[in-house]
């Protein structure tokens, strides 16, 4: 099984296969058009994808954060300054002036 | 074009600056031109502070602001030019070194100067004040070869300066007119208590006498005094404090009108009988007649003035009338404190008071006859003042007597929650407990109102104030702090994260992801508890990123490595390994301060490359990335230097090599000095060990960094077998009941009972748990396994270390680097354009 990301309308990148992600840590993706990726999967082995890219440094580190779980929604710490962002929403949580990317992800059979 | 109205500024002291920040914050400083004229040789510093130049502090720390406060706001600053004349028929002011500037309005903040009495003797050399920077250098500099030092006043400038004295190894007298020390602040019974203390801390005290003559020897140095009852005292030198005096001598020279006793008058805006000219801090005489020689009136005559300038004649909003001269001594080791109506001068008002003459414990409080706190004094113990100050002026919610009592005996100890809102917490900026509750967390509140920034004995209640002060909790997952969790874990031999969240997290996380926080936390525990390899199975999800990679992440998302050099010595040919390794791939190399060479700018997938070379040659995991034992500094000791009275280097190397790999709360730093001269720093450390005659000292609880703390003493001479076993206690105790991130200093302060309590621990085994803790430690000892070794020897390990999951020989191109001084540095300003570019 592989993880597929939404890159633009309707095509789906295959990124890795499923069983490369440890729950509850990332791993980053190079993704065609140079831009990366970091994808995780939780406990219950849900898959997210939002962008490396950690806005408040320009590192491309969100990959390497810890991710966990508060009021119900998943998110990820940045391993630099440790702000959290919602893995579903991108939005920064201590800071709502902030946000990264997200891409719609899905399992793959292929 | 009209030119901009000047502001003149004379004095850059506590005040001064504190009216500048007031300009700048009502955009003042934007459309008026800013001139100060500073006395001093550097720019306004923490006067109140002063004395913690002796423990440690320099003048650096000590500095008022930002330090580019003054470039920001276009503030002309003139160091070490004084005033020296006005002219307020031109508008002029002169300095020393002869500008002169034109004012529209002009301020002075020139504080006070040291009365030194006008006996005879009193300019020998060995005289000194108290009161600035400078003052202290000299005396530090003149102490060196003195032996006793002789304080002319028992206020409380004149205590702080004799702690001072004494601190600087002088045998120490203090000479007080009156008939007890702090006459001004304390009544007889706090002052009697007080006295007990004093002496009990080694001073010598003279109450009721005055000092009639400084004696000199032929050269002219000071070599005693004589005082009012006859008798003489030998001492090297003498500190004058009796008292301070307003300096308005250039308001005098000028006309402006100065009061009977000194201090230049001035209305509640601050203004002088010139309107053109204010006064504000220590040399102003305020319109209730008083002359404050605290800082905290200070800076609302300071907001005061800038108010008044900043607004519209008409508007002049705030108005200085008068202050509160509550004080809290900040002398080591003695508690002093007096509030409000200290010495009940209200009609009617009642005392009540608790005095243990055996411990030098006296506190009072004044009541007016209505049941309002108006006052009190506290000698011995006051930790009460930070919660009776706010209540001053409001009925109390318990009676009086409960407020002071012993505690255990009938007292009540109020909690911060029983404030009013508007009860002024912070004093020195008067800011009140519904300020502080509206932030939530420290920083913010000194961000946002100041409070805490002055002398900061408001700090302590701050902290009780803001939230999470009820739930202990590591987080938002669990309820528990890390010592109670370590328990569970230990007693109820869990060995997993999750178990442990769904059975003891708090409701709503468990079946959750955890969080930051507290994943790393539980991973410590795991590890110190398993001593297993940290990046299998399960616990490689907890581990911070650091552990993760097994390196420290940098700015630009490169890591850098540290390989372990015990104790600090290494080969000729594993320093050349380091460089050849640096140079082949690139890294900026540096020396540590640590004792050791970190090399930064690696890509995670070179992590393994790099560390292949290095195992190769013999080098292991230095754990500069873990909550781990660091380094074992040394001192080249016995076997070099004609000093050295053992062998410190085959020391510091077994100890790093014992306890290589530890994980504990926070980080571990030790040293080994080969004699007293003390040079691996050992007193600096959470374990340090000094050389003696007879064996070994060993010392905890030291700490560099943000809040250093010298270590204590736990114990002496001790052989090398006895000193090993102590310090395996020490530290497993340590790791046991410590909280997330709290290094040994901040434990060991927290620890009820603090050093003896350790002591009977670790020493004397009270709790029968010594033989534990032993076991624990070598179960370490006996597991441990270089992490890096392991990993570069198993491919499914190591297939983690790549940039990419779907391309794993691609470097990340976005770490780049630029050139410096011959070496690399990150490219921040490509991760910045990175940014633009993307979004
Ligand atoms: C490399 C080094 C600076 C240097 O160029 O010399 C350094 C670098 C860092 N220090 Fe340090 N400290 C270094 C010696 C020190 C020392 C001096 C010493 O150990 O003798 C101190 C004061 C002594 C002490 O700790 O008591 C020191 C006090 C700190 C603190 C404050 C700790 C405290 O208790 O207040 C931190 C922050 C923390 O740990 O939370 C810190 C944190 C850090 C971190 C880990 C910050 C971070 O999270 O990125 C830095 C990362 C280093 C890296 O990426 O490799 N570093 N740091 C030194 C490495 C020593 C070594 O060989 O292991
Ligand atoms: C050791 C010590 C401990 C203290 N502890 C406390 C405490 O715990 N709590 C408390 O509230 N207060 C304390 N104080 C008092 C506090 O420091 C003062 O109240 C405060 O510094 C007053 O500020 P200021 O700006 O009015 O005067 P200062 O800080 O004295 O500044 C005045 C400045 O003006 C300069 N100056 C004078 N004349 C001229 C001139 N003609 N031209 C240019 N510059 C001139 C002086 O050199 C000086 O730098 C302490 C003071 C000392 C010395
Ligand atoms: S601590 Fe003592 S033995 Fe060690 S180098 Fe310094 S003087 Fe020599
Ligand atoms: S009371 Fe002095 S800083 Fe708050």
């Amino acid at each position: 099984m592989t993880l597929q990301l939404r890159i633009d309308d309707d095509s789906w990148f295959t990124a890795c296969a499923l069983s490369d992600l440890i729950p509850g840590r990332g791993v980053a993706a190079l993704l065609p058009d140079g831009r990366q990726a970091a994808l995780f999967t939780d406990r219950a082995g849900r898959p997210y994808a939002i962008e490396n890219r950690d806005p408040f440094s320009g590192a491309q580190v969100l990959s390497r954060g810890l991710i966990g779980s508060a009021n119900g929604r998943p998110f990820v710490a940045s391993p630099l300054l440790k702000q959290r962002f919602d893995l579903e929403t991108g939005l920064c949580l201590d800071d709502e002036t902030v946000a990264v990317q997200t891409f719609a992800v899905r399992v793959g059979v292929s | 074009m009209s030119t901009p109205p000047t502001i003149v500024v004379v004095g850059h002291g506590m005040v001064g600056q504190r009216f500048l920040e007031a300009l700048a914050e009502r955009g003042v400083t934007n459309r008026a031109r800013v001139v100060v004229l500073c006395e001093e040789p550097r720019p306004a510093y923490d006067r109140v502070q002063l004395t913690s130049y002796f423990s440690g502090r320099t003048p650096d720390d000590l500095a008022l602001g930002e330090p580019d406060f003054m470039d920001r706001h276009g503030i002309e600053l003139h160091l070490d030019d004084p005033a020296t004349a006005i002219d307020r028929e031109s508008r002029t002011v002169t300095s020393r070194a002869g500008r002169t500037f034109t004012y529209d309005t002009l301020v002075l903040a020139t504080g006070s100067y040291p009365f030194v009495p006008p006996v005879p003797g009193k300019d020998a050399e060995g005289c000194f004040v108290y009161r600035t920077i400078e003052d202290l250098l000299a005396i530090e500099a003149y102490a060196k070869t003195a032996r006793t030092g002789a304080v002319v006043g028992g206020g409380l400038l004149g205590l702080e300066a004799a702690g001072a004295l004494s601190g600087l190894g002088l045998a120490t007298h203090v000479v007080e007119f009156a008939p007890r020390l702090m006459p001004v602040q304390v009544d007889e019974g706090g002052g009697a208590a007080l006295l007990r203390t004093i002496e009990g801390m080694g001073l010598t005290v003279h109450t009721g006498v005055g000092t009639q003559a400084v004696t000199t020897d032929d050269a002219g140095v000071v070599n005693g005094m004589s005082l009012s009852d006859g008798s003489t005292l030998e001492t090297d030198l003498v500190v004058f404090s009796a008292g301070v005096r307003p300096r308005d001598q250039l308001a005098r020279d000028c006309g402006l009108s100065v009061g009977e006793r000194g201090g230049i008058a001035v209305d509640e805006q601050c203004r002088t009988s010139d309107p053109a000219v204010f006064a504000i801090g220590e040399c102003a005489l305020a319109v209730d007649g008083r002359v404050y020689g605290l800082v905290a009136p200070g800076y609302e005559m300071a907001e005061t003035a800038a108010e008044t300038i900043a607004g519209t004649a008409e508007e002049a909003s705030k108005a200085f009338t008068g202050a509160d001269m509550s004080t809290k001594l900040k002398l080591l080791g003695v508690d002093v404190a007096s509030f409000g109506d200290a010495h009940g001068h209200a009609e009617g008002c009642l005392d009540v008071t608790y005095s243990d003459s055996r411990s030098g414990v006296y506190k009072k409080l004044v009541v007016s006859p209505d049941g309002k706190l108006l006052g009190g004094v506290l000698v011995g113990d006051a930790d009460a003042y930070a919660m009776l100050r706010p209540l001053t002026g409001s009925v109390p919610p318990v009676a009086p007597e409960q407020l002071i009592a012993p505690a255990g005996s009938g007292s009540v100890t109020l909690g911060p929650s029983s404030l009013p809102d508007d009860a002024v917490v912070c004093n020195c900026h008067n800011v009140t407990k519904g300020q502080v509750t509206a932030c939530s967390s420290l920083p913010e509140v000194k961000k946002c109102t100041k409070a805490g920034t002055g002398c900061g004995s408001c700090v302590k209640l701050i902290g009780q104030l803001l939230p999470q002060s009820g739930d202990k909790g590591l987080c938002g997952c669990f309820p528990h702090t890390r010592s109670e969790l370590y328990e569970i874990v230990r007693t109820l031999r869990i060995t997993s994260y999750a178990t442990l969240l769904d059975s003891h997290g708090r409701e709503e996380a468990r079946g959750g992801d955890g969080c930051e926080i507290c994943k790393p936390t539980v991973g410590s525990i795991l590890a110190s508890l398993s001593n297993g390899y940290i990046l299998d199975g399960e616990q490689a999800a907890l581990q911070d990123t650091n552990d993760h990679f097994l390196a420290n992440l940098q700015r630009n998302g490169s890591y850098s490595i540290v390989p372990r050099i015990p104790g600090g010595e290494v080969t000729p040919e594993k320093l050349i390994v380091i460089g050849e390794v640096a140079r082949d791939f690139g890294l900026y190399t540096k020396i540590t301060g640590g004792q050791r060479i970190d090399l930064f700018g690696a890509r995670v997938e070179q992590l393994p490359l790099i560390w292949t070379r290095l195992v190769d040659a013999g080098f292991e995991s230095g754990h500069a990335y873990g909550k781990a034992l660091r380094t074992v500094k040394s001192c080249v000791g016995q076997t070099w230097c004609r000093y050295g009275v053992q062998d410190s280097v085959r020391m510091a190397i077994d100890l790093e090599l014992r306890y290589r790999g530890l994980r504990a709360p926070h980080k571990l730093k030790s040293a080994v000095s080969g004699c007293a001269r003390e040079c691996a720093e050992a007193q600096s450390k959470d374990f340090g060990v000094i050389a003696t005659a007879n064996g070994w000292n060993l010392y905890v609880g030291g700490n560099g960094g943000a809040t250093p703390r010298h270590a204590d003493l736990l114990a002496q001479d001790l052989s090398d077998a006895e000193l090993v076993r102590l310090i395996d206690r020490f530290l497993m105790f340590y790791i046991r009941t410590a909280d997330r991130l709290e290094r040994t200093s901040t434990w060991l302060e927290r620890l009820e009972g603090g050093l003896d309590h350790l002591r009977d621990v670790v020493v004397h085994d009270s709790l029968g748990i010594c033989e534990q803790l032993e076991a624990m430690m070598a179960t370490h000892v006996s597991g441990y396994r270089d992490e890096w070794a392991e990993t570069i020897n198993d491919p499914e390990r190591l297939s983690r270390f790549v940039s990419f999951v779907n391309a794993p020989d691609a470097p990340d191109p976005s770490v780049r680097f630029v050139p410096e001084r011959d070496q690399i540095k990150p490219d921040l300003t490509f991760l910045t354009l990175e940014g633009t570019r993307a979004g």
